[in-house]
């Protein structure tokens, strides 16, 4: 091992933490301890008078504390969160997807199915007959929207309750993942955002 | 007695003592609450005392270098976000960094500027959540609360600018998955104070405090050479008195534009490295205003074509879009860097993140290694334990913010 000059190593900025030594007034240790509850006193009037205020309806700008109380209240779920995948329609209700194939190639667990098949009015050259996701194996990249070249997969959905006690059902078909989606989670109408489009 | 014992690594000297102590063999962990992760660490005591200790790990093991062989480039990065799933966006800013040396690609100033901005953010919730569990697990319950509502914010904003809150996905070879939402910086810019304010709180309650100040001082130190010879990097190298900081070392990004400064320890012990953190994190929020103030306008992505995807209204409207798109995702035609070998590292949580990446030229690399900042720290175990009481593995271990899925990879 060779000898090296660490205090003298070719970075020059630097500043030490400085560690004081501890003084009586810490060492006697109960005014310290008086000081600390002091701060978390504080945080609890704090949060106690906000909750309070919300009981009677009041200041709900105000949140006294970080966590929700879900089911009840469901946190806020920003735009570009990838929950729960789900196809886009086209005007008449039949799925955008082409059965192009580029999420099935992307995706880097493998856990979408494609079997593509004839579409029945000529002028549409491909649609699936099968499509599922296996959301188990599903890692949430979310690359298979961005591969998609015609818009037909979203993640916009926010539904966070995947949840089922049966591993067959946790493979989404096409028609479940099509479906609308009423209630909490429903995702936003408008179409794809610009930040998305650039 | 004694003489058996020396054979271990870390054997301590035991002096004969008047009561005949048995020894005794103990084990912490895989599943303990005082380890965050899965990991076990063995230690033989007599009383109090450790004599013998060792770590066995690889409990997460789950193939990265493995799964990265069997994915496109770009698709490999999903497994980064699974190393220090505390600072993810940490991981994937060195893997695209790396990909794009290999090929070449530069990426756009604003790019860049979002890519620390965002690393920098995160870093700060790594560091809170490593002190606050450290903090936690000798007793300072009140801290840890705090830092988790703290790094609860951050994670907002982190879930605002990429669609998760663990498993980011953020960076793509040629630039980032989206440039930062409307709004994000004003939000960042009312964060900011609010996530101060929590590390002046944990400072008022930890620093000085002397139950803590106790269990953490002079415990686990290492001198700079031993942890030179070991492997540290990061706040436990800092902690060591050596100045070593990629971010300083080997400007990346636009750190070299960047005004911090690097803190240092002077022996290395537990409370050392809690100061180093400390000081990180206001460097870290140093950097986030003034990356903010300078974050200028323009592209975020690189239009190299052979990396990065068209945009999607050119996709979804023209032909060529949608051949480039059709082109980038197909088997054996996506992104092909050159036939070669690269190395880049970038400073995370713990230290330094390395990726060393092997292409022969085909759609998916060759090889994928990646330079965990834990492993060096873990094996350092043993010799930090040596001589110690068995109460103060908890500090040791608490303060090397051991990440089981960046250590088994
Ligand atoms: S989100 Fe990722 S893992 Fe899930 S289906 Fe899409 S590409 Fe596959
Ligand atoms: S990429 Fe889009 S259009 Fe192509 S198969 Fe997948 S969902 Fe359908």
């Amino acid at each position: 091992m060779p000898k090296v000059d660490y205090k003298n190593l070719p970075v020059n900025y630097q500043t030490s933490v400085q560690k004081a030594e501890m003084g009586l007034w810490e060492k006697i240790y109960y005014p310290e301890v008086i000081r600390g509850l002091w701060i978390t006193t504080g945080h609890f009037m704090r949060n106690m008078t906000v909750h309070t205020l919300h009981l009677f309806g009041l200041a709900k700008d105000k949140r006294g504390a970080v966590t929700y109380q879900y089911p009840e209240e469901r946190r806020p779920i920003h735009r570009r969160y990838r929950g729960r995948h789900r196809l886009t329609k086209k005007d008449d209700g039949s799925e955008r997807c082409t059965a192009c194939m580029l999420c099935e190639t992307i995706c880097p667990t493998n856990c979408i199915y494609i079997v593509p098949e004839e579409h029945p009015d000529p002028t549409v050259e491909k649609h699936p007959a099968r499509y599922e996701i296996d959301i188990l194996r599903c890692c949430f990249c979310g690359y298979c929207v961005e591969a998609c070249p015609c818009d037909a997969i979203r993640m916009d959905t926010s539904v966070v309750e995947i949840a089922n006690w049966d591993r067959t059902k946790m493979v989404f078909k096409k028609e479940y993942l099509m479906a609308d989606i009423e209630g909490p989670g429903a995702p936003p109408k408008d179409d794809p955002p610009e930040w998305w489009l650039k | 007695m004694a003489t058996k014992e020396k054979e271990f690594i870390g054997a301590a000297e035991i002096k004969e003592e008047e009561i005949p102590v048995e020894e005794m063999f103990l084990n912490m962990g895989p599943s303990h609450p005082s380890m965050h992760g899965i990991v076990r660490i063995m230690v033989r005591i007599t009383g109090e005392r450790i004599v013998w200790s060792d770590v066995e790990i690889g409990y997460l093991h789950r193939g990265f270098e493995k799964s990265c062989e069997n994915n496109s480039w770009n698709s490999a990065q999903i497994y980064t976000d699974r190393l220090n799933y505390v600072s993810p966006i940490i991981n994937n800013v060195g893997y695209c960094m790396t990909v794009e040396k290999l090929m070449g690609i530069e990426v756009p100033e604003r790019g860049e500027y979002v890519r620390t901005l965002v690393s920098e953010v995160s870093r700060i919730a790594d560091h809170i959540t490593a002190l606050g569990a450290a903090a936690m697990e000798v007793g300072a319950f009140t801290a840890f609360l705090y830092a988790m509502k703290a790094r609860e914010w951050l994670y907002d904003l982190i879930e605002a600018a990429c669609g998760a809150r663990i498993t980011t996905n953020f960076a793509r070879v040629g630039g980032l998955c989206a440039d930062l939402p409307e709004g994000w910086i004003a939000d960042c810019k009312t964060m900011m104070p609010q996530v101060e304010g929590v590390i002046v709180e944990m400072d008022k309650l930890l620093t000085r405090n002397r139950i803590f100040v106790d269990r953490m001082k002079g415990v686990g130190a290492v001198p700079p050479d031993k942890a030179v010879e070991f492997g540290f990097t990061g706040p436990l190298l800092r902690a060591s008195g050596v100045p070593y900081d990629v971010r300083r070392a080997f400007p990346y990004s636009v750190y070299d534009r960047m005004e911090f400064t690097v803190p240092l320890g002077t022996n290395g012990d537990c409370f050392d490295r809690f100061l180093v953190r400390m000081e990180e994190m206001r460097q870290s929020v140093r950097i986030v205003y003034q990356c903010m103030e300078q974050l200028p306008e323009g592209p975020v992505n690189s239009d190299d074509k052979r990396a990065y995807r068209p945009a999607k209204s050119n996709v979804y409207g023209n032909i060529e879009g949608l051949m480039n798109q059709f082109k980038l995702v197909m088997h054996n035609h996506g992104i092909n860097p050159p036939p070669g070998e690269t190395y880049c590292s970038v400073e995370g949580g713990n230290g330094e993140v390395g990726f060393y990446i092997v292409s022969d030229g085909k759609d998916k690399p060759y090889k994928c290694r990646c330079r965990p900042p834990c492993l060096p720290l873990v094996q350092a175990i043993p010799y930090m334990l040596r001589d110690h009481f068995i109460a103060d593995v908890v500090p040791v271990f608490g303060s090397l913010n051991m990440i089981g899925g960046e250590l088994d990879r």
